[in-house]
């Protein structure tokens, strides 16, 4: 079938190349951009290791075709990091407090809990877990990784009141 | 895991939309959030030969309440539907639902066009929209029909909707002030389709019940609208002889799958329970 003509944002550098209509946002990522932050776990729409930030919202890249994410302004967990390779607030307190082990879930995770904080900066305990259920992690049991995300977001929190 | 091939097309309109389908035939499918369909195509259960896509048609979008009717765009996400607080204050039990639906990334994409015209009887949508009695706004090349959500499902992924045919809003009228409602869904874990699930809304006058309407999720190949589990509770005070008939009467209907969430007893002794709870909590609500 005819290929189609992709462009799209991806972690601020502009992206343009032809696709094959079935080739899953995904493997995109991964194979055509060698953005290889984002993993495959299920491939059935469960684990959210696939989790991407498209247009300001947490989605499954396995569940979408390149072509419906044409236009779309994608961050990844590459992205999520400073350009001079420095941590997130949340990737250190994912380190600090023991928030993967495997760190197979964890791009995933970690770009959800990104996104998570920006809808609901002071979250509590129930609304973490709440907000992180569309992300699996077969390792930690998941306490670690509420804590760092809490951990996170009293920094960013304390971050945003210095500045002002 | 890799789809089959197909076209990929991207119109700007339910017009075009509609022509496209027309002339590309049988072989094409419209996605929505494509988290039914996609996973689907991932397993080659499903091996369109074009898709269609319809995330540019502004007019699929939008949720608008006009003299007393709501009207929903097929292209609203369960998000979007969470976040109206329009929505909120006039009809609570679709945002209860929709938080009730698998995941925060499936919500931002899933769309309650995709959850109510697939035809899959684990979506959560259809028994609601049976319980608001609501219609789906239908489109093909001839025009423009209307389908009873309660008309709408004939076995699991056999719809009314015909080929070339797009559902492009649910409508339904605004619940009466002081409805009680309740949405109660019981699962394995968070995110998972239904074991059973209930809708219930209901009017009280004083302590009667005036007006009710059930329905059930994914306890037969399709949504069940309880219209005798329905009857036995209007006219009487909810008391446990009333709840208990009501009870009986829904699990009458039911034909469940057996699978990973229970064996056939199981799930609708679960449906029962989902009915005498949703009922008491949609009760507690009513004014």
């Amino acid at each position: 079938m005819s290929k189609i003509d992709v462009k799209m944002t991806v972690n601020g550098t502009e992206v343009e190349k032809a696709a094959d209509p079935r080739t899953l946002l995904i493997h995109f990522l991964r194979e055509e951009l060698d953005i290889t932050g984002p993993h495959i776990g299920c491939d059935t729409s469960h684990c959210g290791a696939c989790t991407v930030d498209l247009d300001g919202k947490s989605v499954k890249s396995c569940t979408m075709f390149v072509g419906q994410a044409n236009g779309a302004e994608v961050t990844t967990i590459e992205g999520i990091s400073g350009d001079d390779g420095s941590l997130h607030v949340l990737q250190d307190a994912f380190r600090e407090h023991h928030g993967l082990q495997c760190g197979f879930c964890t791009p995933g995770m970690i770009t959800r809990a990104y996104r998570l904080l920006q809808e609901n900066p002071d979250p509590t305990d129930e609304e973490i877990r709440f907000g992180i259920a569309g992300n699996l992690c077969r390792c930690t049991g998941y306490q670690n990784i509420v804590k760092a995300i809490r951990v996170a977001a009293q920094q960013l929190n304390s971050a945003q009141e210095a500045a002002e | 895991m890799i789809p089959g091939s197909f076209d990929y097309h991207r119109p700007e309109s339910v017009d075009a939309a509609v022509s496209l389908l027309a002339s590309l035939g049988d072989e094409a499918r419209v996605v929505a959030g494509g988290h039914s369909l996609i996973p689907m195509m991932k397993l080659r259960m499903a091996v369109p030969e074009h898709l269609v896509d319809l995330q540019d048609i502004a007019d699929l979008k939008g949720i608008s309440i006009d003299d007393g009717t709501i009207t929903i765009g097929a292209m609203t996400t369960q998000a979007e539907l969470i976040a109206s607080e329009e929505l909120a204050a006039t009809c609570p039990i679709i945002r209860e639902t929709s938080l009730l639906i698998a995941d925060p990334q499936v919500r931002n994409v899933g769309t309650i066009g995709g959850n109510v015209a697939n035809g899959d009887p684990g979506n959560d949508m259809p028994a609601l929209m049976q319980a608001m009695n609501a219609a789906y706004i239908v489109q093909n090349s001839a025009g423009r029909r209307e389908v009873a959500a309660r008309e709408f499902y004939e076995a699991a992924f056999f719809t009314a909707l015909e080929d070339g045919e797009i559902l492009t809003a649910v409508q339904f009228a605004v619940p009466a002030s002081g409805h009680g409602h309740a949405y109660e869904k019981q699962k394995r874990k968070i995110g998972d389709y239904a074991t059973a699930a209930a809708a219930v809304l209901l009017t009280m006058n004083g302590g009667t019940c005036a007006t009710a309407s059930i329905a059930l999720t994914n306890v037969a190949n399709t949504p069940l609208y309880a219209e005798d589990a329905s009857a036995a509770i209007i006219g009487t005070s909810l008391d446990s002889a009333a709840l208990d008939a009501a009870v009986a009467a829904a699990k009458a209907i039911t034909d469940p799958a057996e699978d990973g969430r229970g064996p056939v007893e199981f799930r609708t002794h679960v449906a029962g329970v989902m009915v005498r709870r949703a009922i008491e909590k949609a009760a507690a609500r009513a004014s």
